[in-house]
């Protein structure tokens, strides 16, 4: 660290530091760097070739496009259940504020049998589905119903505590001004919980961009159909094609911590926003 | 500072510790346990195969040599179980799909270029063939591969990049219509066909089992004959029949030790004798009974009823050899991957 | 925009943060189906499905020794991986909350880092450090040593998957917390050591404890990673969720299930502890644990 002043009155901080950073280097640099190296072994124009092959572009629009409408479903329910669930007393509420969590905890390979289960033709909801010409399981439309199972939570939690903390005063402002309901929550409220919002989503499309272990039984698995990116690496190992798979895996993680700097950047200015506000 | 100094080092000792314990639990036991333990790294349909075969070789080990031996099994698509085994999974024998993924493991280096003519019968103790799994009484009147492209036919096979098995599908219907239409275009056209029929991939055998049979999905299954057969008898020979096409492929998986494994954990003696058990009369007698066809005349003929004959013709006879139907099938941009281009 | 005219407010006999009650049900309702359609019936098929046979099948498929094997094995990863995070949350949450330091945006991104990488791909480093053919993997391998493939490789992607879960929940924790109270121990002449056990640590038991717990829940049910680097050798190498697979390509749909239910249980017990957390800490005052 070099440190040649004290940081702060408090010990430990060469302690914290160097461990953190030891144990982060052994378990995240180290891996990046061995996939840097395997993916600077190919040349550029090999890297292109294999990055921009049709099956490898089918499938990053495929997990780009489920990721967003996934984190688009989620970003519309994911404020409707946090208001309703800060807003209004009805039985059972604590309950399913804590079932809101269960994406988390329930392991994806259950979350994809399950889903599955639930989804194909002779599940309950497939079922009921199939007279309507409506076919979930192995179309792009389960991938995209694993994605909000598996994002499900993260709006919701992000929006839930800015909710609680909103000032009453506000809206009871805009009413006593003459506005509307409607007019106060979109004018008022809404602005207010949108950056949380916008957080949560990007954690969801983060998290679903990602997503393997839900997808993989509930999609089709067609090459340039329904095969999502991650499944595309899975099968390019198991062709040998190491090159193939790490080419492919160096650019969707390129894109995903890309995402991830901004929701850090974003949450950032927020807590500049609010700490000079 | 001084503070700091040390910290930095107490920081280094810790994240030190936290690496020597996992190196602890990744250092081998230091002397070798008695019994003989043998790790058989395998495809997906061979899981109940192996599960008797397994019982039956540590009897007769036993008896012969006074050890005893315990065989693990790994069972997953072919080409996921031969990257394991590259990438350094132990296994002192493998029992794949096809010899191009022995073939791979063999170009790692961990077994010797020509080990498919140290056993006998091109190291397959047992081959099977692709056939048709249908709906009871067969409602599309599937019967032969050109059926296979008819609009409104919805086929499941795995995925040809990941299963050997569906590998054995693709060069059995594009055999079959340069023999029955013979020319290549048409084998084209019929790959296209096929292909355009089908809704779903699974990455393994297995996995289209079980589409096809437990959700219910596609009029017709291409499936090993063995898988077909176990299906029929698993889940209810009320609900599927069995079409055999006229012609399919003489479908070969083969079996092999892995040298570089057998030699560092000193188990060749029971690793090969494992591998010879399959060709024995008792290891012929078990392939029969898992649906696989075995090679000895004897046994089959005891088994006659259950395996129908039908033409069937080779992968060296029609392909050249695995390695130039690879690259020409299942390489990107092979037919394959031409017969499912974007439509 | 704000400049409309409006007719004078209407008499204040209702809360003007509410909204008229058809509203109010309408919108409960709408919320209320879709987690039912989302979350409850997703998790109640798993159990009726891994019951669908009878209470003695389910005892069959849970009991069988493959399936202790699995057990057995996701508990050792779960005992390597959650104290060696725990570990981590707690120094990393303390150099990033208690100093300042060049590059420390950095580093926080780096901490989120494996929650944006696709499991795949955490097992994908793995195999391109320690396979065969990999950075060190050779070298290793001539020692003895086998990463891939055995406890220390499942383990290691584990590690990594799991790693930010601590530190996320403890670093708002501490920086909302502030440290009056550690300078005042330090006043006070406690150690260092005391200052941290008995000032710093107390103040966090419940999000650490709810880190801890949320990170036992996903160690022990990862799947895509531990999946690259299992070899999948029954008994042995198999974690649970990754038996829960195999029964489910041997065609034992209802002993898939029925394993799949410990590991729902799982997660259930993890929402219960969770819940268990969030009401002791607001006993206690204060906040409670942030959530994820």
């Amino acid at each position: 660290m070099g440190a040649r002043r004290r940081r702060g009155p408090l010990p430990g901080f060469g302690l914290s530091l160097g461990f953190t950073l030891s144990y982060l280097g052994a378990l995240v640099l180290l891996p990046f760097a061995a996939l840097v190296l395997r993916a600077a072994s190919l040349t550029p124009a090999r890297f292109w070739e294999l990055v921009s092959a049709p099956r490898a572009v089918a499938a990053f629009q495929l997990s780009f496009g489920a990721a967003l409408a996934a984190a688009a479903v989620n970003l519309l329910f994911g404020l409707l259940v946090a208001w309703v669930l800060e807003r209004y007393r009805f039985p059972g509420r604590r309950l399913v504020d804590g079932l809101v969590d269960l994406p988390f905890a329930l392991p994806t390979a259950v979350a994809g049998i399950a889903l599955t289960a639930l989804y194909d033709e002779r599940g309950w909801i497939g079922a009921a589905l199939a007279p309507l010409g409506i076919q979930v399981a192995y179309t792009r439309l389960g991938v995209a119903v694993a994605l909000v199972f598996i994002g499900l939570p993260f709006v919701v939690r992000t929006v839930q505590p800015v909710l609680r903390d909103l000032e009453p005063a506000l809206e009871e402002a805009a009413a006593s001004l003459g506005a509307a309901r409607w007019q106060t929550v979109r004018r008022v409220v809404l602005p207010e919980l949108l950056p949380a919002a916008g957080t949560g989503v990007v954690l969801a499309l983060a998290r679903g961009l990602g997503e393997y272990g839900s997808v993989i039984f509930i999609a089709g698995n067609l090459p340039g159909l329904t095969e999502i990116a991650p499944l595309l690496i899975m099968i390019r190992l198991e062709e040998y094609d190491i090159a193939g798979a790490t080419a492919i895996a160096a650019t969707f993680l390129a894109a995903s911590l890309l995402l991830l700097f901004a929701v850090n950047l974003l949450s950032w200015r927020q807590g500049r926003k609010a700490a000079v506000g | 500072m001084q503070e700091n100094r040390s910290a930095v080092v107490l920081s280094g000792l810790l994240s030190g510790l936290l690496s020597v314990g996992l190196l602890a639990v990744a250092l081998p036991a230091a002397a070798p346990a008695q019994p003989a333990r043998l790790l058989n790294v395998s495809y997906d349909p061979t899981r109940e195969l192996y599960q008797e075969v397994n019982a039956a070789f540590a009897r007769d080990w036993k008896a012969r040599t006074g050890q005893s031996v315990e065989i693990q099994q790994s069972h997953g698509g072919a080409g996921k179980q031969a990257r394991s085994v590259i990438d350094g999974l132990e296994a002192d024998v493998v029992t794949l799909a096809l010899a191009y993924d022995i073939d791979a493991i063999a170009a790692a280096g961990l077994l010797a270029k020509e080990w498919q003519s140290r056993l006998p019968d091109n190291s397959c103790p047992y081959t099977s063939t692709i056939v048709f799994l249908v709906r009871k009484g067969n409602p599309k009147g599937i019967r032969d591969w050109d059926d296979l492209a008819r609009p409104g036919i919805s086929v499941i096979t795995p995925n040809p990049k990941t299963s050997g098995g569906a590998r054995w599908n693709v060069l059995a219907a594009w055999g079959y219509a340069v023999r029955k239409h013979g020319s290549e275009e048409k084998a084209r056209e019929l790959l296209r066909g096929i292909f355009r029929n089908v809704p779903i991939l699974d990455t393994g055998a297995r996995g289209s089992t079980i589409t096809f049979v437990e959700r219910g999905i596609g009029d017709v299954l291409l499936a090993w004959e063995n898988e077909a057969l176990l299906a029929v008898g698993e889940l209810g020979p009320d609900k599927f029949d069995i079409v055999l096409p006229s012609v399919s492929i003489l479908a070969e998986p083969p079996v092999a030790v892995v040298d570089r494994v057998v030699d560092r954990r000193k188990t060749r003696p029971v690793a090969e004798a494992y591998l010879r058990f399959l060709y024995g009369p008792e290891g012929q007698e078990i392939v029969a009974r898992h649906h696989y066809r075995p090679r000895s005349a004897e046994v089959r003929e005891r088994h006659a009823a259950a395996f129908p004959a039908l033409e069937l013709f080779t992968i060296d006879e029609q392909f050249g050899g695995w390695a130039r139907a690879q690259a020409r099938f299942f390489a990107d941009g092979g037919e394959f991957d031409r017969a499912t281009a974007r439509r | 925009m704000s400049r409309e005219l409006s007719p004078p407010a209407p008499p204040r006999w209702r809360n003007p943060r509410a909204e008229p009650a058809a509203v109010r049900w309408v919108l409960v309702a709408l919320a209320l189906a879709f987690l039912a359609f989302f979350l409850l019936l997703p998790l109640g098929v798993v159990f009726a499905r891994g019951l669908e046979k009878g209470l003695a099948a389910y005892r069959a498929a849970v009991s069988e020794p493959y399936a202790l094997a699995a057990v057995r094995l996701t508990l050792q990863v779960a005992a390597l991986v959650v104290p060696a995070n725990l570990l981590f949350g707690l120094a990393a949450a303390w150099a990033v909350t208690r100093f300042e330091f060049r590059g420390k945006n950095l580093l926080v991104t780096l901490i989120d880092a494996p929650f944006s990488v696709s499991p795949v791909i955490a097992g994908l480093l793995f195999v391109l450090l320690f396979g065969a053919q990999g950075l060190f993997g050779p070298w290793l391998m001539e020692r003895g040593v086998r990463i891939l493939f055995s406890l220390p490789g499942i383990a290691l992607v584990t590690a990594f998957v799991t790693m930010p879960l601590v530190a996320r929940q403890l670093i708002p924790l501490m920086q909302a917390q502030g440290s009056d109270e550690e300078q005042a121990a330090l006043t006070l002449g406690a150690t260092p050591w005391q200052m941290f056990l008995r000032v710093s640590l107390p103040k966090v038991r419940w999000g650490l404890l709810y880190g801890v717990v949320l990170c036992n829940a996903r160690a022990m049910g990862e799947f895509g990673a531990v999946s690259v680097v299992s070899g999948h050798i029954r008994g042995k190498t198999n974690t649970l969720p990754l038996h829960v697979e195999i029964l489910y390509n041997e065609y034992q749909f209802q002993a898939a299930f029925a394993v799949a239910t410990l590991l729902a249980l799982l997660g259930l017990t993890t929402l219960a502890a969770q819940a268990l957390l969030d009401w002791q800490a607001r006993r206690r005052g204060g906040a409670g644990p942030g959530r994820a």
